[in-house]
Formats: structure tokens, C-alpha cells, sequence
């Protein structure tokens, strides 16, 4: 692979990074914690929505974050050429 | 059959299936001992680690805890599983690509410095041990408790357990014996939770339930009855909490990272074969963790519920069966402070310290009412009732009346969780011993068969450590558990992320990092928790960050430190920086 390859493929790794991370940032610390007195207010069947995202949503965004993340780097390795063949 | 039959026939069911396991998969070989060859499937890997992960903690304590805490409960459920996400994303492809044995191996091959390495045993036989203690101790309590067996007797036995599959098989047997270990836990955890969640709601599904209206008839909410009930005795809303949300912040922050940077995780996906199959397979643990862990809060919700209604301005004379059972284990205690013969539950300590039950001539003695008196001082508080934590877990099938076998297979369950957290702590610390330390710096031209022989020698001797501190524990281990993942979190996790994704980082950086990052944290831990608990309030510590949520500003301080003392030293050699960029791609390029 050429250097100019090489830089892509870890370009697009960490964009893909920084897009997750963000998203895992934002449920569990925002959602969760900063925002869950202000989200109190809304509720979702018996749950106040903050107390939900804290105690059962955002373990359901992080399983949902690994598996987009396997998706795409799976894609990243075959569009690069650079899948482990054993 | 009665409650101690089941247990005897549950548990010895399970232990011959381990031992059975165990023998059909003898390691041959270090690479079987350390790795499991490398073979392991990603599915069956995922099972493993989350049986490696949930420990006696998880499974009996856990829910009991966030039965007390309410909102705040929230640290542990992201605190132990957010984690998994940033193993996914940032550590465990690259360690698979690097593809060596252990986390030293990493550390002192990218740092090249045999400094390092030592920084890096000492760090995972320092959090491998004081988290192994607490496991042998939670299978001495099981015992103790369904079995009658004394808390010593206890323990050998699961010390014999373990030593059979650990030292033997090391991570092939301690693999597939922690996929039955999973496979029998997450049984006993799920049957009470369907049963409470049933009785409560109607709905099968716990998840669902605790967020239902209860079927009394009344159509109010399950949380909006317990909110209510909390403001009724007195106590903050059930769904609010009491901590400060920036404790909350860096507590379940220190738990994430600590999480991402335990030895006896990371060390469980240099078993799979590929890159692709180690990020997939994290994602499958945090499946079968997921499981547990949303279906804890549940569990919290309904048992609390339970609790308060069942005892609650209670005559003592009116109260049910299994209240009387537990006094006797002095886990769940009642002082009449007004005389009145009822059960008055408030916020508060009731007693001074645990209960001690007041005997003469060894006979427990009773009071007016017919309970058990205590020789503790009271408080002033109003609140009259003592409840252990623990007993949430296991005295839910009792208090809601579910059939004898369940309790039994709560105590299958609970030796299960405890047993597989303490073979993979046990598998790091002798590969520590025999890898890191005889093999890589006192010994290199040791032949396979005699590291391997040192391997299960060093297994052997950490059993037996394990048990002493399991049946003679120290005070202050428990204290010292709960902030192993402070120490993690400021230890590892900076050195490895830097080491993969900043390709100029140094040694001098990352053990200056690695070093000041320990330091500060055990600092602040020791001063609050062993030298000065009476300071232990939010008024002393800094930006009111708990002892528990300083490993977040300890792995700040490590991230600081490597990255401004690496800028005064030389780049790395060419060939480290080579190693970087090539496990940055999961094919040879």
C-alpha cells in the first residue's frame, strides 16, 4: 500500500473514532448525567427519560455503537485491500 | 426437597461440568497456556470475557447496591459496560495485530524499555491481586450461607475448583469452562427477574416491566410508586439520587476507562484469530454483559419496592417468614426504638455499625415482640430497620415467595460469577510471573516446556495467596477493590492508547506518565480511604471528585505528564515507530 493510501485508510479510521466517541460522549455523560434533570421532565411509559438513558439506554446505544463500528471498518479494510487472509 | 438439598445437587452439578470441561482441554503448550492458541472463536470469546467480567460483585451485589442508591446506581451500569465500547474502538484490533501474550508484552515492546515493563507488571500484579481476594472471599460467603459450611471450608473448595481448571488448562480450560460459567450465572440471574417482574406487572420482560404500571389494580407506574414511597419515609426520589452530578461525572468515567484497562480483559482477545474477530468479538460480550446489566436495575426497582412495602409500619408479629430467617444471619435487623411493635423504615443508620446479635450462653435472645436483640448502640435516627445490601439479591426468591430451587440456583450462580472472575485474574497474574518477568527478563533462554511448568507453578502459588487473603481478608481490601479501576484507568489505559494512536510517543514519556498517573491516584485513595476516612466528605476533596471517580483525573495527569516529558526526549527508533504503523492495519502492508 502507498503512503498516500495508508494516511487515507487511518484518516477515515479516526474519523469513524471520533464520530462514535462522540455519540457515546453525548448519551451517556450528556443524556445520562448533565441533561438527565432537565430530560426528567419527559417520560417515556413509566420511565423519566433521563433516569432511562442513565440506567437502561445507553448500554443499548454502546452494543449498537461496536457492531455500526465492526460494519464499518469491516467495509474500510475490504474497500483498502488490507482484510488478514488466514 | 428443601432449599439446602437443591444447592448441594445444583452446585455439585456445575462443579463436576467445570472439572469435566477442565480435563478435556489441558493446554499443551505456552501458547495454549497464555492464549488458547489463538484460537478461540469470536462468539465463544465474547461468552468468556463476560463471564471474566462479571464477578461475585456483579452477580450479588450489584443490584442490592443500586437498590440503595437509586439514580446514582447509573455510575456502575455505564461505568461497566461503557467501557467495552472504547476496548472496541481503541484497544483490542491493534493489540490483536501487535499479537502477543500480555499487556507487559506490549508495553515494554513499544516502549522499548524494560522500565516499562516492570511499571506494567507491578500494575497488573497490583489490580489482579487486590480484585482476586474479593472473589475467593464472595465463594467462602456462598458457601457459608446456602451451605453451612464454614466461610475456611469455603474457600479451599473453590480454591481446589480453580486451581484443577487454571492450572491445568490455563486459557483454553479457564475459556471454555467460563462459557458454562456464563451460560449457568445468566440463568440464575434472569429466573428470579422474570418471576418478580411477573408478580409486579404481568410483563415477562423485566426491562419492560420495571417501566410498567403496576397490576394491583391501582394503574399507577412501577418508579412513580417507589418515587412516592421514598418521599413518603423521608428519602430522596428513587430516580433522582444524592450524589453530585460532577461525581457522578468522574466516577463513572474512572469506571469506563479502568474497564478498557484491566489486564484480565484485554488479555481475553489475543484469543481470537483475527483483528475483524476481536472487534466483533467485544461487541458480543458486551451482548451477553448487556443481559445482566440492564436487567440489574430491574431487579433493584422491584426488590426495593418489596422491601419497603412488606416491612413498612409492619406489626413484627405480622411479619412474614423469611424477615425472621435473615435476622438470624444478622444481615437484616430491627431495634423497636419507640416501642411500638412496628417496623418504622427510614433514611439513617439505625445502629451503630453491623448488628451483633446478643446472646447468653450462645442462645440468641428475643425481644417483646419476639426479635432478635442486638447488643449495638442505636442513633438518633428515626429509621429502625438494618438491611444489608447483599440480601436483595440473595433473599429476592425468598421475599417474593418463588419456589425452593431458585434460591439454590442463586447460589449455583453466584459461585459461578466468582469462580470465573478468579481463574482469569489468577491467568494474568501467572503469566505476569512466568512470561514478563522469568521468561523476558531473568531467564530468556528458558525452553517452552520449563515456562510452562513455571507458568502453572506461578498459577498455583496465586491460588494459594488468593485463598489466605479470601479467609483472612485485610480490612481495607474491600476499599481497595473498588478502586482498582482508579489505578487501571491511570495506569494503562493513557500508555496503550498513546502507544497505538501517537506514533512519536517515548518511553521516558509514557513511564513518567505511567508513574506519576499511579501515584497521584493511590495518593489521593490512601489519604481518604486509609490514612484520613474522618476527611472522606465532598467538602475536602478536590472539585468534589470522590476517591472513587479520582482515577479520571489521574489518567488526565498521565495523559499530561507522557505527553509534555516526551516532547523533551528523542523520538522513538525507526523500527518502534514501523511496529505502530503495522498494527494499525490488520493485514501486513
Amino acid at each position: 500500500m502507498e503512503e498516500k493510501q495508508r494516511k487515507a485508510y487511518w484518516n477515515r479510521n479516526l474519523k469513524y473514532l471520533c464520530i462514535l466517541l462522540s455519540i457515546w460522549f453525548t448519551v451517556s455523560y450528556g443524556f445520562g448525567i448533565l441533561f438527565a434533570p432537565f430530560l426528567n421532565q419527559f417520560s417515556m411509559g413509566g420511565f423519566k427519560l433521563g433516569f432511562w438513558f442513565a440506567q437502561q439506554g445507553s448500554i443499548y446505544v454502546f452494543v449498537v455503537l461496536i457492531f455500526v463500528y465492526v460494519w464499518l471498518m469491516n467495509r474500510l479494510d475490504r474497500e483498502f485491500g488490507v482484510e488478514e487472509q488466514v | 426437597m428443601d432449599v439446602q438439598v437443591w444447592t448441594y445437587l445444583l452446585v455439585g452439578i456445575t462443579f463436576a461440568l467445570y472439572i469435566g470441561i477442565a480435563i478435556w482441554s489441558r493446554a499443551g503448550s505456552t501458547k495454549e497456556f497464555y492464549v488458547a492458541e489463538g484460537a478461540v472463536n469470536p462468539l465463544t470469546n465474547g461468552m468468556a470475557t463476560a463471564a471474566d467480567w462479571m464477578s461475585a460483585a456483579s452477580f450479588l451485589s450489584m443490584a442490592g447496591l443500586i437498590s440503595f442508591m437509586g439514580y446514582d446506581g447509573a455510575v456502575y451500569l455505564m461505568g461497566w459496560t461503557g467501557g467495552y465500547v472504547l476496548l472496541a474502538l481503541m484497544l483490542a484490533p491493534y493489540l490483536r495485530k501487535f499479537g502477543k501474550f500480555t499487556v507487559p508484552d506490549f508495553i515494554g515492546d513499544r516502549y522499548y524499555s524494560e522500565i516499562a515493563r516492570t511499571v506494567a507488571v507491578i500494575c497488573a500484579l497490583f489490580v489482579s491481586f487486590t480484585y482476586v481476594a474479593g472473589q475467593m472471599r464472595g465463594v467462602g460467603l456462598v458457601f457459608s450461607k446456602f451451605l453451612e459450611v464454614d466461610i475456611f471450608w469455603g474457600v479451599v473448595i473453590g480454591m481446589g475448583i480453580v486451581f484443577f481448571y487454571a492450572v491445568l488448562g490455563g486459557m483454553k480450560g479457564i475459556t471454555y469452562t467460563q462459557v458454562a460459567q456464563y451460560c449457568v450465572l445468566i440463568f440464575a440471574f434472569m429466573v428470579p427477574a422474570f418471576y418478580l417482574s411477573i408478580q409486579a406487572t404481568g410483563s415477562p420482560i423485566p426491562q419492560i416491566g420495571f417501566g410498567s404500571t403496576l397490576n394491583d389494580g391501582t394503574g399507577q407506574y412501577v418508579l412513580e410508586k417507589l418515587d412516592q414511597l421514598h418521599t413518603e419515609l423521608g428519602f430522596a426520589e428513587y430516580t433522582s439520587g444524592n450524589k453530585s452530578i460532577q461525581d457522578v461525572f468522574f466516577i463513572t468515567f474512572a469506571l469506563m476507562v479502568g474497564t478498557a484497562g484491566l489486564p484480565h480483559v484485554i488479555v481475553r482477545f489475543f484469543t481470537v484469530p483475527k483483528v475483524k474477530d476481536a472487534r466483533i468479538s467485544v461487541g458480543y460480550a458486551l451482548v451477553f454483559i448487556a443481559i445482566l446489566y440492564t436487567t440489574a436495575p430491574a431487579i433493584a426497582v422491584f426488590a426495593r419496592t418489596n422491601l419497603i412495602e412488606s416491612v413498612q409500619n409492619t406489626e413484627y408479629t405480622d411479619i412474614p417468614e423469611w424477615f425472621k430467617t435473615w435476622e438470624e444471619t444478622a444481615l437484616l435487623n430491627w431495634v423497636d426504638k419507640n416501642e411500638d411493635g412496628k417496623i418504622q423504615y427510614a433514611p439513617g443508620a439505625a445502629i451503630v455499625g453491623e448488628p451483633a446479635l446478643k446472646r447468653v450462653d450462645g442462645a440468641v435472645q428475643t425481644g417483646p415482640n419476639g426479635e432478635l436483640l442486638l447488643t449495638n448502640e442505636v442513633t438518633s435516627s428515626r429509621n429502625e430497620l438494618y438491611v444489608d445490601r447483599d440480601i436483595m439479591v440473595l433473599a429476592n426468591p425468598e421475599i417474593a415467595g418463588l419456589p425452593t430451587w431458585v434460591a439454590a440456583l442463586v447460589a449455583a450462580g453466584g459461585l459461578a460469577a466468582a469462580l470465573s472472575t478468579a481463574a482469569g485474574l489468577l491467568l494474568v497474574i501467572s503469566t505476569s510471573v512466568s512470561h514478563d518477568l522469568i521468561k523476558k527478563q531473568i531467564k530468556p533462554d528458558l525452553t517452552d516446556k520449563e515456562e510452562l511448568r513455571w507458568a502453572r507453578i506461578a498459577a498455583a502459588v496465586a491460588v494459594l495467596f488468593a485463598g489466605y487473603f479470601g479467609i483472612r481478608p485485610f480490612g481495607f481490601v474491600a476499599q481497595v477493590v473498588a478502586t482498582a479501576f482508579g489505578l487501571a484507568a491511570a495506569s494503562f489505559f493513557p500508555a496503550i492508547v498513546l502507544g497505538i494512536f501517537h506514533k512519536k510517543m517515548n518511553r521516558e514519556g509514557a513511564v513518567a506518565g505511567m508513574v506519576t498517573g499511579l501515584l497521584f491516584t493511590l495518593a489521593y485513595i490512601v489519604f481518604f480511604k486509609i490514612a484520613y476516612p474522618e476527611y472522606n466528605t465532598p467538602e475536602y476533596w478536590w472539585f468534589g471528585i470522590s476517591p472513587e471517580g479520582i482515577g479520571t483525573l489521574g489518567m488526565i495527569v498521565n495523559l499530561l505528564v507522557s505527553i509534555f516529558v516526551g516532547a523533551l526526549f528523542p523520538n522513538p527508533p525507526e523500527e518502534i515507530q514501523e511496529l505502530v504503523e503495522s498494527i494499525r492495519y490488520p493485514k501486513r502492508t
